[in-house]
């Protein structure tokens, strides 16, 4: 067996790989993951500048704007000012860019094909054409995304959850036409790319895990990319038939959402659908969608918390079975979306339950987090500081959850910027610090390099900092009963000028947060792409981790990972500081000493 | 345009800044022989005592927001069932806010104090069920009583009107509001969007109404092509169109025929009651007047898109959906007067606004809410007009004033 392996071997060494099959066409599992990391990177630039455009419409209305003029043009920013449509399209935007394709595509993307083959021990993915062709899918959504941003009505208008009778008529809103198209068009690409993505996520971890990696002896981002795999195959159809649904009104003349219908002066024909129905299947991927960009961050805090803790993580069982617990109630709690929006009452209490009941599994979660930092040997690499701030934001964002959760209370903040600033800290920072935290923790594994610790110091610094500093006052400005996506606030002089004045003063703050935020990351671009190329050589195993990736004999593995045979899993990855043991780590590897219980 | 010169100008030389930091770093660094993933213990130190300091920050920063924010200048609860929802947000808040402190001074501080030390060790400790159980109980408990709370005030809130409440119509459209009041019988006309015309635009079911959209439909009027016009217009061969605006015609004809049909089954079915219950309605378009300790129940009408009539100071929301009725009712409990006394600002006025995206002017749709005192009402109603134009109020005024005291005296009682 083991000449077969070595065969094997020669043949990867021997095959010269073009240009074309090493770097665009590739099927090696790390390079897709890379793929999928600098797509979403520079997508993540691209979400971040929109929002820097809105913010200044909201900090200054109607003052005039060299940066909204220079990059929106006299089309959409004329004499700098903002127009009031393309508030919405910037909005739209923003939301559709940051939700999928920089913390789905990024985050489960990325680190779902960089670790899962390296940790549970295989070659690659179980098959690493599908791989290859889920990463070209996602591309193509993303240009496709992109290019809507320059047809001449401009992009979808109608929020990132595109409700119709809204998103279903062009004479409603300019962005309904066109743009809206390409964006049912990119989101169904985007669908198809995570669907066999996940598939294939699934079947490697099921398959593929080397001689003696139970499923108890998982490190729990595996467990995480798994939930948030299946959790994913099981909601983004739903998604799909919602957006096909709504294809087939605005193109074909059904009425699944629309009915009785005075737009423009014209009466439409269309009776009988229900654009609550919408709302029920948009929901019930939309939640779920939620723990697929956070399932994968809080899977690498995990793993990052206890390896630079020194210690195992505390409740390996409950984290997993915390994972298991979320993965499921998040399909049971999607209408605690639509408390306001006309359904029964009564259907809505039976969701305020099931809600609530998540915060069980997120608080067992949290303490464990706790408990693992208690009487640890604490090591603050960028990674571990950005793991840190992920347990912070997502107390602080989680804790708002219960008062949107329930129903009586939801009544007042419905819609309001309170919503915005909770699933902002909840899910977008703690979901961007967990993306954060696993780029430095495996940047020296995915390019054989080490980043600059210094700048990531700071750019964790000023990044926990305007990200609170964006989203703290943000809750103020909700509880104010401010609406979101109102492209002034200028309807507050009418009824209550004073509270208008405090909103204002409130998004000043918020706007000056948020450009230094934008430049904060700054330090990560430069430190990223200097550190590809100029960075020190990383050694075998930086973090002194126990986990299997860094068993390979090379910083930068090559196809296949392991030369020669793959390795043998002889205990769990968290024996950190075991006593006994002299040093203060024990890979995955080693075996049990006779008479060592394994944990 | 130099701005722009500048901006790039300032983005390049910070780049270079840091990549001579950088750079001077990596020498220093070289010299010292130290290696990038060993990280010096001053480095530690300094993120160990930055975690403490970034905690002081931020609960500065919250302290000093609810003082200069925390009167969110919505006021006191302005309906009865929004004082509840503020005794629930009250405990919600003590709840949330604990638990928030608490929490993140653990984790802040444990990231202070467990920092690495010379000699020290980390504690081996894996798992410790009878600890894990009790953070599992404790927060299902608090949240059983979060729930129960909870569900108690949504059931009040959400629970059918009874036959004291008055009916009001709010009826939403890109991007205003109109206001429809029941009139002396407490009950609302009949509506059917089919019946929409530019004299009849909410679509009110009349005797006339319906025999107006019937002809339009048919015949047809000047701008707007009947059944008939079309035909004639399909028909006359002398007319010459392309391939494509005869089939737009053809459309537009077969949309009519149908519409027509379903008007004339409307037209069948039709009795007079219908009329009675339209007629004293009252339709107001520039603002919503409510009378103080009134029982309301708004039921909500959209024309177009998805709105949200949101009335903050009242703690009332609800979606108009087009096609379908939604319901939402609450009973003011202070007058605007009183509403500026108590915010001390003379300019205060309840609002109603739009609360879900519905184009480009989402940000303009509102409509001024007053509440008023039985004299001051009274007084409003007289000047108003029903739907078939007679007076609004033709009962004995005193009697009325006397009934409309006793419901604002309960307020009182209360």
């Amino acid at each position: 067996m083991a000449a077969a392996a070595q065969e094997a071997i020669h043949e990867h060494d021997h095959h010269e790989e073009s240009f074309v099959s090493k770097y665009i066409f590739s099927y090696d599992h790390k390079m897709i993951g890379k793929q999928f990391l600098l797509t979403a990177i520079f997508m993540g630039v691209v979400g971040m500048m929109l929002s820097i455009f809105f913010r200044i419409q909201l900090a200054w209305p109607g003052e005039s704007s060299d940066l909204l003029n220079m990059f929106l043009g006299e089309r959409w920013a004329p004499d700098g000012i903002l127009n009031q449509d393309m508030y919405l399209g910037l909005v739209t935007i923003h939301g559709t860019i940051m939700v999928f394709f920089v913390l789905t595509g990024g985050l489960s993307g990325t680190f779902s094909n960089v670790l899962i083959p390296l940790q549970i021990g295989a070659r690659d993915m179980a098959s690493g054409f599908i791989n290859m062709m889920s990463y070209w899918l996602f591309n193509v959504s993303s240009i496709i995304m992109l290019i809507s941003l320059f047809v001449e009505s401009g992009p979808a208008m109608s929020g990132w959850t595109v409700y119709p009778p809204l998103s279903a008529l062009p004479q409603a809103v300019s962005g309904s036409g066109l743009g809206m198209t390409l964006w049912l068009l990119s989101l169904t690409i985007f669908i198809a790319s995570s669907l066999i993505g996940s598939l294939n996520y699934i079947s490697t971890v099921i398959n593929l895990r080397t001689k003696g990696m139970k499923m108890t002896r998982l490190p729990l981002t595996i467990w995480a990319f798994l939930i948030t795999a299946i959790v994913g195959v099981l909601s983004f159809p739903v998604l799909l038939s919602a957006a096909l649904l709504l294809f087939m009104d605005r193109t074909m003349g059904t009425s699944f959402y629309l009915s009785e219908i005075i737009i423009g002066g014209e009466m439409l024909d269309n009776v009988g659908g229900s654009p609550i129905l919408y709302q029920h299947l948009f929901w019930f991927l939309g939640h779920p969608e939620v723990y697929i960009v956070l399932l994968p961050a809080l899977g690498i805090s995990s793993e990052i918390i206890s390896t630079n803790s020194r210690k195992p993580i505390f409740g390996y069982r409950a984290m997993i079975g915390s994972i298991l617990a979320i993965g499921f109630l998040s399909f049971i709690v999607w209408a605690h979306h639509m408390f306001v929006s006309g359904m029964d009452p009564f259907l809505g209490s039976v969701f305020v339950f099931t809600t609530l009941l998540i915060a069980i599994p997120s608080a067992v979660k949290v303490f464990n987090y706790l408990t693992t930092l208690w009487r640890g040997s604490i090591i603050f690499t960028p990674a571990m500081l950005f793991a840190v701030g992920l347990v912070s934001t997502f107390i602080s964002g989680g804790v708002t959850g219960i008062i949107l959760a329930d129903s009586a209370l939801d009544i007042q903040v419905h819609d309001t910027y309170f919503v915005v600033a909770h699933f902002h800290v909840v899910m977008g920072l703690s979901a961007i610090f967990g993306m954060f935290a696993g780029v430095y923790h495996w940047f020296p594994k995915m390019y054989g390099r080490m980043m600059n610790n210094r700048l990531g110091y700071a750019h964790f610094w000023t990044t926990i900092v305007s990200g609170y500093g964006v989203f703290l006052p943000m809750h103020f400005v909700g509880l104010g009963g401010t609406p979101r996506r109102y492209y002034d606030n200028s309807v507050f002089d009418t009824f209550n000028p004073t509270a208008g004045e405090m909103v204002l003063d409130l998004n000043i703050i918020i706007t000056v947060f948020a450009i230094i935020g934008a430049f904060g990351q700054l330090f990560f671009f430069f430190n990223f792409f200097y550190s590809i190329f100029r960075g020190p050589k990383a050694p075998l195993n930086p973090w002194k981790s126990n986990t299997l990736e860094w068993t390979t004999p090379t910083a930068m593995p090559g196809h296949g990972n392991w030369p020669g045979e793959l390795p043998v899993v002889e205990r769990w990855p968290y024996d950190y500081s075991k006593p006994g043991a002299e040093d203060d780590f024990i890979p995955q590897t080693v075996p049990l000493k006779p008479g060592e219980e394994e944990h | 345009m130099d701005s722009k010169l500048i901006i790039i100008l300032v983005i390049i030389l910070g780049v270079l800044a840091i990549a001579q930091l950088i750079r001077v770093n990596e020498l220093t660094r070289k010299r010292n022989k130290l290696k990038e993933e060993d990280i010096p213990k001053v480095e530690n130190k300094f993120n160990a005592n930055m975690m403490l300091v970034f905690m002081v920050a931020l609960y500065a920063g919250f302290v000093y927001l609810i003082v200069k924010f925390g009167d969110v200048h919505l006021g006191p609860a302005a309906s009865a069932h929004g004082q509840e929802i503020d005794w629930l947000y009250n405990v919600n808040w003590f709840i949330v806010i604990s638990v928030f402190l608490l929490t993140n001074t653990l984790l802040f501080v444990f990231a202070w104090k467990y920092s690495r030390k010379e000699g020290v060790k980390a504690y081996y400790y894996a798992h410790n069920n009878k600890l894990e159980m009790v953070w599992t109980v404790i927060p299902a408990a608090v949240l059983s009583i979060i729930i129960i709370l909870g569900l108690r005030t949504w059931n009040e809130t959400t629970s059918k009107a009874g036959a004291e409440f008055e009916d009001i119509e709010i009826f939403a459209y890109q991007f205003a509001w109109t206001a429809r009041y029941s009139g002396m019988n407490n009950e609302l006309g009949k509506f059917d969007y089919k019946l929409t015309t530019a004299e009849n635009p909410y679509g009110i079911m009349t005797k006339d109404n319906i025999e107006r959209s019937l002809s339009l439909m048919k015949v047809g009027a000047p701008g707007q092509e009947g059944v008939k016009m079309l035909e004639e217009k399909l028909n006359d061969r002398s007319i010459i169109m392309s391939a494509q605006d005869r089939s737009d015609l053809e459309d537009q004809l077969g949309r009519k025929e149908r519409m027509s049909r379903m008007l004339e089954a409307m037209s069948i079915t039709y009795n007079d009651s219908l009329d009675e219950l339209a007629n004293d309605d009252v339709i107001l378009e520039d603002s919503l007047v409510l009378l103080k300790g009134q029982k309301y129940n708004f039921s909500f009408r959209s024309k177009d898109v998805i709105h949200s009539a949101y009335f903050p100071h009242f703690r009332a929301q609800m979606n108009t959906v087009p096609g379908m009725t939604t319901y939402f009712k609450f009973q003011p409990i202070y007058s605007s007067d009183e509403m500026k006394e108590k915010l001390d600002d003379p300019e205060f006025e309840y609002a109603l606004l739009c609360n879900k995206i519905c184009g480009g002017s989402h940000y303009k749709m509102k409509m001024s809410v007053k509440v008023l005192e039985p004299e001051e009402y009274l007084a409003w109603q007289k000047t108003k007009s029903t739907y078939d134009g007679t007076p609004w109020v033709e009962d004995d005024e005193a009697e009325m004033l006397e009934y409309y005291q006793s419901i604002s005296n309960r307020v009182v009682e209360n």
